[in-house]
Parts: structure tokens; sequence; C-alpha cells
């Protein structure tokens, strides 16, 4: 078992944060795990701008936002970064196991920061009966296959949830020549920013459909069509406003959750962690709408843990 | 035009056991599957339950197979390297009338020698039952129920028959069978067999199939059952199988546990017409969701993970297995209903005594390897091993799926052993199968999909032609 001062699970923007700034506030051994080849996390899929304009006073694209903290991290030496690694078991004093291709490891450091993220609601959380074929994604997957990976999830879809991420993969999808048949969202009103309704969906004249819900989903093999209705304040279907819409996609975009299976597993709750070391921070604390604020938090969160750090030390 | 001494036809558990247990003999068998890999049909989508056979008259097929098929399973489990636990399950009374209904249950299970029944009272169920709902009166307790992967399983038989020479063609659909003496022509999507015996071991098409041969005595029916599948961070909800007091057209809705450590609720029991509909819908769910809290309370509809339907293939109340005198060296197996995954082994041996009572000349070859050989998942061996299996092959180390920690290795291995479909790679590993449902593995494992197999990434299907995961790929600038 290896010792530590500081361990910092996940590579994204709130663990880019949280080592910098426990760098800054004089810990000099630091490392920091990340499960994918890169650092970055989710914003090296949104290629889109909308990120920075708090924090940097511009607008960045999510890769350019990211960049600015990975070649801050390379400049300090004292911040070991270990790519390739995937944290899998955490045990409430703070030993934690990983793994890479070719090893497996552990740690324990005198401060642990978890920063791995969220992941995406998704069709079986919800309950949407019908088939299960080809064609149903979470909207999250379908901007990585179509922005890192060159692959184009289907020709004409129909997206479930108004969020944002929901209103930035159709604009997407209309880019990719694809065509956007209904954005279908049960509330009100949207739960995405105004400037990503404007810019992602009226701009391009896809219709958006409030109080509504997807009622079953249909295809063998791949989605064929997707039944639709309006429903009342109890989410109930509105008898005779049922519409049948044609479609091969069936992007899922009905939000996110914090990720936080390893500090369930140590038993530690997520507002005690501080008590014994372990802080959380970014997505994986709670679901964040601008990075930006994800920065700023998470560099508090790695000046706490350089507090508590330097006082068990004394 | 290849010629066999027994064709089966049907890659499900039924054919692939069949397979299996034909492999000792010195025969020429092959499998013919219209899917692109086994397992696709009937066998894919069931509760995993290896019944313990109480809930069967006593003069039943299906009753007298479940018992022996339950006792066989776990020799064979051993030998084919597959997990079988054993739980035990209690089939829950509310009420005085349900007690009696209870005791008739008992009498029949003890007719078909069901061993170790009991049955339990209120005080035992509170102890060894915690989450049981409180207006449980008495249960009759099995102890002999379990728990299996029926896909794996299907998947076990199928290649240890193929070690033993066994022939398997999947994308294979039979079309039509003719009778040229002394053979059958058999005629399919693909390529023309020959072939002394048929076994028609078609699931959900066993009608059609028998049709085919000139057998026009059953209709298969199917009967849609919805199950729903709750997080395995509730893996403790239960200790045993619960079951409500059966319906006189299905067990009612349980609240079990896949052999991966999921709990999970269903049946329903619909009769429908279309063979092909594995839709869930509202109702069902909302049905599933009383029968299991009446079971047991605390079961939320909120840790419900996954959902699937499947159809039982009904032909009447009991199995149908038999020589069909009318057309010599055609057998169907047919109307293979619950308990057919737990009863498949006993079938295949019913196979080779009317095989054999009906002229086919049975000898044991030589050599019969009848082990499997186990593959290895990381976190489910200890720590040292799970060490010195990645010094020695980095790619266990190497994460795809991070819900279910399967590593790349375990997916080329699975590639290797016959996975041909995303679909496929998640029958054997489990990626996929967590609570982000592929959200984050699906690029990589495409990508995997795509070198072993050779295929390009646009080609990647969920589960065969027409169910590609993407619709093109794009030039790269
Ligand atoms: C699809 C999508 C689109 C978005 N668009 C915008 C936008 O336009 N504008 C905006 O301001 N915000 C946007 N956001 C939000 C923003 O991207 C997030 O708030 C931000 O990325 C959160 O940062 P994070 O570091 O908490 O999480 P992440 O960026 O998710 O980083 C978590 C990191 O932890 C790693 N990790 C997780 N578990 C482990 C483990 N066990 N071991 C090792 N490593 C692990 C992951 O690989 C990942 O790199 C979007 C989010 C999503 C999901
Ligand atoms: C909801 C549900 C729950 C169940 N729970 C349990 C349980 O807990 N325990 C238990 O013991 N049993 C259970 N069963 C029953 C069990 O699943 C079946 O009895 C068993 O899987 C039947 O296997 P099979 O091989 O006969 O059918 P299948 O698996 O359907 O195999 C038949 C194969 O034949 C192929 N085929 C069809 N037509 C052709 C053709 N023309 N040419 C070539 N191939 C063809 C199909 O593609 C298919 O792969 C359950 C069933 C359901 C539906």
């Amino acid at each position: 078992m290896v010792k530590r001062d500081l361990v910092v699970v996940g590579g994204g923007p709130a663990g880019m944060a949280a080592v910098i700034a426990a760098h800054e506030n004089g810990i000099r051994d630091i490392l920091l795990i990340e499960r994918d080849q890169y650092l970055g996390g989710l914003l090296n899929q949104c290629i889109h701008t909308g990120f920075g304009l708090d924090y940097f006073g511009e607008l960045l694209t999510g890769p350019e936002y990211a960049d600015r903290f990975i070649k801050k991290i390379r400049a300090i030496p004292d911040i070991e970064v270990s790519t390739r690694s995937f944290a899998v078991r955490l045990t409430g004093d703070r030993t934690l196991t990983y793994l890479k291709p070719g090893g497996i490891f552990t740690v324990r450091p005198k401060a642990l920061i978890m920063a791995t993220g969220c992941r995406e609601r998704t069709r079986e959380m919800i309950h949407i009966p019908g088939t299960r074929p080809a064609g149903i994604f979470s909207a999250g997957l379908a901007q990585r296959l179509i922005n890192i990976e060159g692959l184009l999830p289907g020709k004409e879809a129909v997206i479930i949830g108004s969020g944002d991420i929901g209103l930035i993969m159709a604009r997407r999808f209309i880019l990719e020549g694809a065509k956007v048949k209904a954005i279908v969202e049960i509330q009100a009103k949207t739960r995405g920013l105004t400037r990503n309704v404007v810019q992602c969906v009226e701009d391009f004249g896809i219709p958006i459909y409030f109080n509504h819900k997807v009622l079953k989903i249909y295809g063998k093999n791949r989605v064929e069509k997707v039944t639709v209705a309006e429903v009342d304040e109890g989410m109930n279907e509105i008898a005779g406003t049922r519409t049948t819409i044609e479609c091969d996609t069936v992007l899922v975009s009905v939000g996110l959750i914090p990720e936080n299976e390893l500090i369930e597993m140590a038993g530690v709750p997520i507002d005690k962690g501080m008590d014994s070391g372990i802080f959380v921070c970014g997505n994986s604390f709670k679901v964040y709408d601008y990075v930006d604020s994800v920065t700023s938090d998470s560099e508090k969160a790695g000046k706490l843990a350089a507090e508590y750090i330097k006082s068990a030390v004394s | 035009m290849t010629r066999y001494d027994v064709a089966i036809i049907g890659g499900g558990v039924v054919g692939t056991a069949i397979g299996r247990e034909l492999s000792r003999y010195k025969l020429r068998i092959a499998i013919l599957e219209k899917e692109v890999e086994l397992a696709f049909g009937v066998s894919k989508s069931n509760s995993g339950i290896i019944h313990p056979g109480t809930q069967h008259s006593p003069g039943s097929l299906k009753g007298r197979l479940c018992v022996e098929g339950n006792l066989l399973t776990r020799k064979l489990a051993r030998e084919l390297s597959i997990d079988f636990k054993e739980v035990g399950e209690l089939i829950v009374a509310f009420n005085e009338d349900e007690y009696k209904r209870l005791l008739k249950l008992e009498k029949d299970a003890r007719a078909l020698v069901v061993p170790g029944l009991r049955i339990v009272d209120r005080a035992w169920l509170k102890k060894n039952e915690p989450n049981l709902s409180n207006e449980a009166m008495a249960a009759l307790y099995a102890p002999t129920a379990g728990i299996i992967s029926p896909y794996r399983w299907v998947y076990d038989f199928a290649e240890n028959a193929v070690r033993n020479g066994v022939e398997i063609h999947a994308e294979t659909k039979v079309e039509n069978i003719l009778f040229k003496k002394p053979d059958f022509e058999i005629i399919s999507s693909r390529d023309n067999f020959l072939a002394r015996y048929v076994i028609n071991a078609a699931g959900l098409y066993a009608d059609e199939i028998s049709a085919m041969a000139g057998v026009n005595n059953f209709k298969i029916r199917p009967r849609k059952g919805e199950e729903f599948l709750l997080d395995k961070k509730k893996e403790d909800l239960t200790r045993h199988l619960l079951f409500p007091l059966p319906s006189k057209t299905s067990k009612g809705i349980l609240v079990t546990r896949t052999s991966d450590g999921n709990p999970m609720i269903g049946p329903t029991a619909e009769e429908i017409e279309d063979k092909e509909d594995l839709s869930t819908t509202e109702d069902g769910l909302k049905k599933v969701l009383e029968g299991a809290k009446r079971l047991v309370p605390s079961i939320n509809a909120n840790d419900i993970i996954a959902y699937f339907a499947g159809l039982r293939p009904t032909a009447g109340d009991d199995f149908i297995i038999r020589h069909e005198d009318k057309v010599p060296g055609f057998l169907n197996v047919a109307g293979i209903q619950s308990p057919g995954l737990t009863a498949a082994p006993a079938i295949a041996l019913m196979i080779v005594e009317i095989l054999k009572n009906n002229g086919l000349e049975m000898k044991k070859k030589l050599v019969f390897h009848k082990h499997r050989k186990k593959e290895f998942h990381l976190f489910a061996i200890v720590p040292e091993k799970a060490k010195g299996l990645i010094q020695k092959d980095a790619s266990y180390g190497d994460i795809v799926c991070r819900c279910e920690m399967v590593s790349a290795k375990e997916v080329r291995e699975a590639i290797a052993r016959g996975a041909k479909t995303m679909d496929g790679i998640k029958f054997r590993t489990r990626a996929q199968a967590g609570r982000c449902h592929g959200s984050f593995c699906t690029p990589r494992l495409m990508k995997l999909l795509s070198e072993e197999a050779r295929m390009p990434l646009a080609g990647v299907t969920k589960r065969g032609p027409g169910s590609e995961i993407v619709k093109k790929e794009r030039a790269r600038g």
C-alpha cells in the first residue's frame, strides 16, 4: 500500500480544479486518477461553445476550457497524473483500490477528493414501456458517438426531455443532416437555458411539445415509432390527445444523477465525508448547470482538503 | 449436401441441452438456429429459476421432468462451470383459504418426490425472510429451488456440445422439411441439409416446423410475461424466491433474484396473438408492482433499472415430447413453457430414450469431454488471484463497463467464444447490463466487436441484421 498526501479521483473540470487549488494551498504530494485516456471529463465531447463566460470572461468550447487546466497541471511536477486508471473500491478509512492495464494498486492518502462526475438517467428509470430495439440512446452517448467517434446514431430522432443536453443534441442532429421530429417534455417548461432554447431549437424550427409524454416505444430490431400524448397535472395521459411519431431514434435526456457508488461502498454519508478526510466535488456532489461553477466550487474543495491534510500533520 | 444423423431445429436451452447430451454418442449432429446467435428466443427472457417442482400435478410431464431436471442441473452446472445457486423458495399463503390450497400443493409436490418440503409458520418467516409482508400466514418451503443465468446456460451447453463435435448453424431459418427416403431434407434460408432424425425444438415456432413435416396436431399460443429488474444495491431484499399461490395459468407475480444478484419482480401472464410482441406495457408494470408489493411491501418502483417481456410457448397444459409415428424419425419437443429451463436436461435424457426406441443406433464415444473451462470475472475472485491475472494479461485491468466492472479481456473472450452482437456480449459478460445501460461503454464495445470480429463500426448490431446501432460512419476531417 502506498501512502500519499492527496488523491483525487476523476480528471474532469472538478478534479482538475481541486488538484490545482490543493497545490496552491501548499500540498506537494498529489495523485490524480482518471479512468479515460485523457483529462477533461465530459468537456471533451462538448465541442459546442458555452463554457467559461463566468470564470474566464470569454466564450470557449468544452475542450478549450479543459485545455487551460490540463496545461496548468502539466506545468506542476508535484501533481502525478495517472490516466487509464479506474478506481474500483473504497473503504471508510480512505483506502482506495484502482486498476490500470497491467496492475492493481492500493493507496491510502491523508485526504481524498472524489470528483467522479455524473451519469445520465435512462429510459428505464422513467419506465417508458414498449420494446427494446436498437436506436435508443442517452443524449450524452449520442453526443459522444457523433463528436468523438464520428458515428451518426440515427436519421430521424425524437428527443425525450428538454434539458440542455437534449437541446444541444437537437441542434447537433440537424447539423449532421439528420431530422429531429420532436422534443417531448413532460413539464410545462424547459429545464434548459433560454440561450439553448433559442439557439438550438427555435432557430431550427424544431417542434417542442410541453406537457407531453412518450407513452410507448415501438420497433422490433430498430426503433420505428413512438406514441405521444398530452398529460394533465398528475402527468396522466389526457384522453383523445394520443398521436404517433415515426422515427428511427429516441434520445433520452431526462436528467443526470451524481455518480457516488464508491462513497456508498465505503459507507460514508456524503455530507459527513469531510470528517473522515473524504471530500466530494463537481457533478458527483450535485448536478451543476455551468461548468464555471463546478470549477469555483471544486477549488474550494481542494483548499479544504489541503487544510485538512495540514491539520492532520500538525 | 451435408448429411447428419440428427438435426435439431432451435438453439434455445432445449435444443442445446439435447445437442450436448447426444454428443456423447457416435453421431453426426447439427443444431439449426434462425437467429444470429443462440439463446435469442424464449430462453433469453425468463425468470432464470431452477424450479423444485412444487406447482405441477403429479401425473404431468412437466412435474416429472422438472423434479428430474432440478437434480440433473446441479451436476451439469459443475461440469460446465456455470454458477448455480440453491436459494430455496417460499410459496406464501395469506389467509385460511390459501393455507388450504397450500396443503394441497404440498401433497402434490410430495407425490412428485420434491425433496426437503416443509410448511413454515409466521414466526419462521419473520426470522428467515424479514422483508416479507406481515400479512403472510404460512409458506411452503422448498429448499431445492435455485437460480441460474439462462442465456449463459445455453452458451455453455452449446460450447461443450461443439467441443464434442456438434455443428451449429446460426442464421439458418428452416423453411421446409421434405421426406426423401431414408432421410429428411431440410430446406433453410442458407443451406439444405439431410438428416435421418429431426428434432423440433423451435420454441414459439414449433407448430410451424411440425406442420412442415406434416404433423398438424397442436398450436403454439404465446403467453406474455413482463419482468422488471431492480438495482443490485437491493440484492439483500429477500433471501428466498417468493411466490404467491399459483393461478390456473401461471405461478403468479414473484419476487426473485437473478444469478447476477439483481432482484426481479414478475412475470405477468397474458395470452396474446403475435409471436414477436416483446413489448412491456404500463399495465404490466402496474400489475407486477401490485403483486410484488403484496409479498414485499417495501419494493419501490424507483429501484427498477431494466425490464423485458418473454413469451411462453404454450400448447395446452403440458409439454409435448414425442416421436411422431406418422412421420417416422420426426420428434416434437413443443409447448415447452415454464419450467422448460429447469426441465431441459431431463428432456434431453428423454429424447435419448425416444431415439433409441425408434431405431437410432447409439454407441457412446470413447472420449467425451464433459467439462468446460470457467472464464474469470475479476471481481468474483480473490484479490491475489486478480493481481496475478492482471500481471499476466494487462487487458484484465482495462475496465470497459463501469457499472458491472467488465474488462476488455472478458469482452474479447466473449467474442472469441461466439458473441457477434452487442446483446451477445451483454449476455455473456454483463457489459451494458448495469444501471447506465451502456451509456458509457457502448462506443468501446462497438470498437472491440469491430476489431475482433472484423466488421465495420456501422455494421455492429444489437441483435442481428436490421438492428445496427448507428446509421453511418462519418468521414473524418
Ligand atoms: C452531455 C453534457 C453536456 C454538457 N454541456 C454543458 C455546457 O454546454 N455548458 C456547461 O457549462 N456545462 C455543460 N455540461 C456540464 C459540465 O460538462 C459538467 O458540469 C462538468 O463536466 C462536470 O465536471 P465534473 O468534473 O464534475 O465531471 P466530469 O466532467 O464528468 O468528470 C468526471 C471524471 O471522473 C472520471 N471518473 C469517474 N469515475 C471514475 C473512477 N471510478 N475512476 C477514475 N476516474 C473516474 C471520469 O472519467 C471523468 O473524466 C454538460 C454536461 C453533459 C453531461
Ligand atoms: C416470462 C417467462 C418466465 C419463465 N421463467 C422460467 C423459470 O423461471 N424457470 C423455468 O424453468 N422456465 C421458465 N420459463 C420457461 C422457459 O424460458 C422456456 O421453457 C424455455 O426457455 C424454452 O426453451 P426452448 O429452447 O424450447 O425455446 P427457445 O429458447 O425459444 O428456442 C427455440 C429456438 O428455435 C429457433 N427457431 C424458431 N423457428 C426456427 C426456424 N424456423 N428455423 C430455425 N430456428 C428456429 C428460435 O429462434 C429459438 O432460438 C419462463 C418463460 C417465460 C416466457
